[in-house]
């Protein structure tokens, strides 16, 4: 606070009321490299966020859960066993999306395949057979596989 | 206008979001130290398993029946919580979190929305996300949207789990239906009161006279009867700081020796102490119980608690866990077999806001004391820092036989696909 005069907002005979200084604008910029009498850095005007996985690979928070493959049936796909699934719940199912489903008492993970005739699990290795959903099989689509995640 | 959000069976509900298999079932999710059941599947309850059924009693109900039974999985839960809470935000920057499964909403400037619209895209959004059914009630007041909320989860074919009271004729069809002791806020002691009013619905609650609830009751039964009356005068947040804050437990084993009981109380308060301090409260007093086991009917019985008026209000963990150790050895009796104790800290005013007492007043180290050990605990989990009256050597273990995997906090547990 100052008590420059156009800031006084109120005087009364025992009180004097200040209106703070509002500092926007006022052309003065913090720097958090420290004071030193030596060159500045010249990164200092470059910074930028740095890199967040989780920022590139959960891009809704609320709806992504993480699960783990376990079996061959999707290496064609480049799911390998005990790699790292990234789902997401709020995206829709579509042909040709990889997605987790729960079929008849357990989790799978398969390609989606709409066809004329109905819906189709598609596993991406040949001794695997695709699965076609008939209304006897106890069938849910959980969530939309997006990225996967693996050791190497 | 306000809403709530509240999930259905919420508990359950996790559990079938992760075992899909259950829909449909029965299922039961017991509390801490699987002491009794806290929440039920629909199923579970059309079959006439009870609220509180205890667990130990109830094994052979729940093999005939083919209950599948949980122990409560709180990093489950709460994860899960959070998800939905931050999905309500997307829908109006006005939310009050209740409790761990339901919210108020509020929507100020919503003038011309179709609320019925609105109330299923949440409901919508919250289950294709989460994966967790909810009931949805609108209104005008805070207290009838706890009543449409009732009407959503009663009848759920009907109202496809929204339900909007938005004209006279809602209001007064709602408040005929539901019954008095279903009203927010209308505990056991008010029911009476106004039984002798004759008083059965909601209805006949507000038909009384203005004057006789205000000489009769408290603020609060009249600031209800407003609302009930579609006159908003709760508001968002206001009956959210606790009166009383409580840890109570079971133990494990049963304790006939001063010193494990002593250990236990004063964990319970640490915990308590630590509850007070995250909604920036002060206590003024502390309750402490102490009983045996009551289902044991051979054995000698006692139960007993003591109350500890404070100087001056506190939130440091040492003043609270020191008085109630001291409390709890005042009331323990030699020779009897412990099976549960409890501390309750009540009195509360907000931190930083009481009267400056002349002679006593807290040790000034104590509060950023008590903030690292809040910072430490948080950072590495699992009560690693601890008072010395505390027990040292081992980390005192619920007991959880049936507990789910942590699918969202732990990454050894999560789902397996194949």
């Amino acid at each position: 606070m100052t008590k420059n005069k156009e800031m006084i907002l109120h005087k009364t005979q025992s009180l004097t009321f200040f209106t703070p200084e509002r500092l926007d604008n006022s052309g003065a910029a913090f720097f958090n490299t420290g004071i030193s009498a030596g060159f500045p850095s010249p990164a200092e005007d470059f910074k930028q966020q740095r890199l967040s996985l989780d920022n590139e690979l959960v891009k809704n928070k609320e709806a992504t859960f993480f699960a783990r493959v376990s079996g061959q049936s999707m290496i064609g796909a480049g799911l390998d066993d005990s790699d790292l699934l990234v789902i997401d719940r709020s995206l829709e199912p579509e042909h040709n999306k990889i997605a987790v489903c729960f079929l008849d008492g357990e989790f799978t993970v398969k390609r989606l395949k709409v066809e004329r005739d109905g819906v189709w699990l598609q596993p991406e290795n040949s001794n695997y057979e695709p699965i076609k959903i008939t209304d006897d099989n106890d069938f849910v689509i959980w969530g939309i596989v997006t990225n996967v995640i693996k050791k190497v | 206008m306000f809403a709530l959000v509240d999930c259905n069976n919420f508990y359950a509900s996790c559990e079938r979001v992760f075992n899909p298999n259950l829909r449909d079932k029965p299922i039961a999710v017991l509390s801490n130290n699987d002491g009794c059941v806290i929440s039920r599947s629909d199923e579970a309850k059309a079959i006439g398993l009870p609220m509180g059924a205890p667990a130990f009693k109830y094994e052979g109900f729940f093999r005939a029946n083919n209950i599948q039974v949980f122990s409560s999985n709180y990093p489950l839960y709460g994860d899960m919580s959070s998800r939905v809470m931050r999905i309500l935000e997307q829908f109006t920057p006005d939310v009050e979190i209740y409790s761990i499964d339901e919210a108020f909403l509020e929507f100020k400037g919503f003038d011309n929305y179709n609320f019925q619209d609105y109330g299923c895209q949440i409901r919508k959004r919250i289950l294709k996300w989460t994966g967790i059914p909810t009931s949805v009630g609108i209104a005008p007041t805070k207290a009838l949207s706890k009543v449409a909320n009732k009407i959503a989860r009663k009848f759920p074919n009907k109202t496809k789990g929204v339900y909007v009271i938005d004209s006279e004729e809602k209001r007064i069809k709602a408040l005929k239906w539901i019954k008095l002791k279903d009203v927010w806020g209308i505990g056991r002691g008010l029911q009476k009161r106004l039984a002798v009013k004759n008083c059965k619905t909601a209805y006949d609650f507000v038909q009384l006279p203005d004057e006789w609830v205000r000489k009769n009751f408290s603020i609060t039964e009249w600031k209800l009867k407003k609302d009930l009356e579609g006159i908003s005068t709760i508001e968002l947040d206001e009956l959210k700081t606790k009166r009383a804050i409580a840890t109570t437990r079971s133990f494990e084993y049963t304790f006939s020796d001063l010193e494990n009981i002593k250990e236990r109380v004063s964990t319970f308060a640490t915990s308590c102490a630590e509850k007070l301090r995250k909604q920036g409260s002060s206590c003024h007093m502390i309750i402490v119980m102490l009983s045996s086991d009551s289902h044991k009917k051979g054995l000698e019985q006692h139960r007993a608690s003591t109350m500890v008026r404070l100087p001056y209000p506190t939130d440091s963990t040492l003043i609270i866990s020191n008085n109630a150790v001291s409390a709890v050895a005042s009331i323990y009796k030699k020779g009897i077999k412990y099976k549960r104790a409890g501390v309750i800290v009540t009195g509360l005013v907000p931190t930083g806001n009481h009267q400056l007492h002349l002679f006593e007043h807290e040790n000034p180290k104590h509060k950023p004391l008590m903030h690292t050990i809040d910072r430490l605990n948080t950072k590495y989990g699992d009560y690693k820092l601890k008072l010395a009256s505390q027990d040292l050597e081992r980390t005192w273990k619920m007991r959880q036989e049936r507990l789910s995997s942590r699918y969202t906090t732990d990454i050894n547990e999560i789902l397996k696909v194949k």
